[in-house]
């Protein structure tokens, strides 16, 4: 019974992290780079998602106020800070990108203070109970709206004309902008997306966690990151498929190893990842050419 | 040209000296109190620690953003052994010097052993390998009994004052220098400038990235044994990966591949936030601010890959005194 209350928190934690983890693996395909800041953005998109709802309003406002401010935030950065980048060596778009998230930090530190906020409950917890599971009702929430979200976001990349203009573009920008695709519109609304769906993993978060804080992106960033490599970075199902099963790994070991050594383990993952397969469950290996 | 090297060894050997003795005079007369003697260690330590990773990132051209890791190791290392042979009742120095050693080495095993697997990555995983190790080894001493976890490590001897951290700095800097200027430190920027094209010219390419990393782990151990022996007490949360991040924007900042240009660096954000007290809760802000900006309008840091030299100011000024004198003979003409 212990087993399957875990599992079912495992799938609480890995769904916010599926849904961050998307957000990095669409911008590393499309643009190549390691948005650092995206862990940033998701705690952006948790304070104002936590400021609207202590301006009281209505739960869908909350929702559709923190992903439209976000995805603008998205746009934003990666106009000021990575567009002026894209032809220079990788080294400093990557520097750039932990920059990045270091300034928005700070900047929330600056603005909001380093004492974390109580989120307003938007959600009342009333657990449903079958047999002698509980489950909160947040889990399902949780659970269901990633799971829309990744639905939504999968026929949007398939099936409409936007979509396949991202897919062209992270399969090769110069041959995209030859065939008529506007190249920087296409990353623009890539970041848009992402980070819309970073700022819906902030708000599940700050829901479940039910507090705010500047340094709360930190950590999930990082470990969304970690899903999106398991998976195959630059792979959207792989993203889903990483961001589950480092869900499911870091609740096993907080229940019967011990929540000490969970970041340890997590981070031990990557490494193993890394070492064995870089490209991931879902990857596929090419070969370099000189 | 061995008479040339000569004395430019000479001028430099020369400066440092007069360097010290400056800094000496101005501590013996008070100029420079207490406090401003503490933030000068703090450069030194960010000297070493800055210019060890600049050899991974400006010579190697590797990004690691695990520093702090390798700073970790060699604080613990050197401080529980000097702790460990305190009965001895060696003479501080020898005690420094013999921890320092321990730690640095200790790091170096540790930093080789990360290096195997991590090597054979390159780019944006290597990045993220290091990250991933540094994480571990902050969660492994958070969690250890003998660095006494959360706590924090107390009763480390205070060793270090800016006499012999300044000594040490200067060594440091002198051993990177040479490896730099060696057959192996040519070998190590052949691989920065073109991995493919190194290998093919009979470069062993594992062996010198390993040096390489196994080098920049050993004094950043170095650097972290100083910290330690300079705070008598640890804090495993010190070593986070924001200070990965702050020792990457010196290197960054200094020039990527400039060790003169990583002095300049250390100097610079370590004093300045100090200096400006009510400034130093911005400090975060200020330094990344300052790295995006940098990055988009000046990548290659303030140096760039060029190295800052006595000899050279020498050799420009007379250039300079040469010229104004050609230009008055023709006006004459």
């Amino acid at each position: 019974m212990l087993l399957i209350q875990q599992l079912i928190n495992g799938l609480q934690v890995g769904s916010i992290y599926a849904v961050i983890a998307l957000g990095y693996t669409m911008v590393y395909g499309i643009i190549k780079l390691i948005n650092f800041a995206h862990g940033e953005v998701m705690m952006m998109g948790a304070y104002f998602a936590f400021l609207a709802a202590v301006a009281g309003m209505p739960i869908w406002a909350v929702f559709l106020i923190s992903m439209v401010l976000s995805a603008i935030l998205g746009m934003v950065i990666e106009r000021v800070a990575y567009k002026p980048l894209r032809s220079a060596p990788r080294i400093s778009s990557l520097i750039t990108a932990i920059a990045m998230s270091l300034f928005l930090q700070n900047l929330a530190l600056f603005i909001f203070k380093a004492d974390p906020k109580v989120m307003p409950t938007i959600i009342k917890n009333n657990p449903v109970t079958i047999g002698s599971l509980q489950i909160s009702n947040i889990t399902i929430i949780t659970f269901l709206v990633s799971v829309v979200f990744m639905v939504i976001l999968t026929i949007f990349i398939s099936k409409t004309k936007s979509g396949k203009a991202m897919r062209a573009v992270s399969q090769d920008t110069e041959a995209a902008m030859l065939m008529g695709i506007n190249v920087n519109s296409t990353i623009s609304l890539t970041f848009a997306i992402g980070s819309a769906l970073a700022a819906l993993g902030g708000i599940l978060y700050a829901i479940a966690y039910t507090q705010v804080m500047p340094t709360m992106g930190l950590l999930p960033g990082l470990k969304a990151f970690v899903a999106a490599v398991l998976g195959g970075i630059g792979i959207i199902p792989g993203a889903m498929i990483g961001g589950f099963i480092l869900g499911f790994i870091e609740t096993l070991t907080k229940a019967y190893i011990s929540s000490r050594w969970a970041d340890a383990i997590v981070f031990g993952i990557l490494i193993v990842v890394l070492s064995v397969k870089p490209t991931g469950i879902l990857g596929k290996n090419i070969r370099e050419k000189v | 040209m061995k008479n040339k090297n000569k004395k430019s060894y000479l001028i430099n050997g020369l400066a440092l000296v007069l360097l010290f003795i400056l800094l000496n005079v101005l501590i013996k007369n008070n100029v420079i109190s207490r406090y401003y003697q503490g933030i000068m260690v703090f450069v030194f330590i960010n000297v070493i620690v800055a210019s060890s990773l600049n050899l991974t990132i400006g010579f190697l051209g590797q990004l690691a953003l695990g520093h702090a890791g390798f700073m970790a190791i060699g604080a613990y290392g050197s401080a529980l052994f000097s702790m460990y042979i305190k009965e001895m009742a060696l003479p501080p120095t020898a005690l420094l010097i013999t921890s320092l050693l321990v730690g640095g080495l200790l790091t170096g095993i540790i930093g080789y052993l990360i290096g195997l697997p991590a090597l054979r990555l390159r780019g944006d995983y290597l990045a993220i390998i290091t990250l991933g190790f540094g994480e571990i080894i902050r969660v492994i001493i958070n969690n250890l009994k003998i660095t006494r976890g959360a706590h924090g490590l107390t009763g480390i001897d205070k060793l270090v004052n800016v006499t012999n951290s300044f000594w040490i700095a200067v060594v440091v800097i002198v051993i990177l220098y040479a490896i730099i200027n060696s057959r192996h430190g040519r070998a190590i920027m052949s691989i920065r400038e073109d991995e493919i094209a190194a290998e093919a010219v009979g470069i062993n390419t594992v062996k010198y990235k390993s040096m390489g990393f196994t080098i920049s782990a050993f004094f950043a151990g170095i650097g972290g044994g100083l910290f330690a022996h300079y705070m008598a007490y640890l804090d495993p949360n010190t070593f986070n990966f924001m200070k990965s991040v702050e020792i990457v924007t010196i290197v960054v900042l200094g020039g990527m591949g400039s060790l003169t240009g990583t002095i300049i660096a250390s100097v610079v954000l370590t004093a300045l936030p100090e200096m400006l007290r009510g400034f130093a809760e911005y400090r975060l802000l200020v330094y990344s601010f300052v790295l995006i900006i940098m990055m988009i309008f000046r990548p290659q840091g303030i140096l760039g890959r060029k190295e800052f030299s006595i000899n050279g100011l020498i050799k420009h000024s007379k250039n300079i005194i040469k010229k104004t004198g050609d230009n008055a003979e023709g006006g004459e003409l």
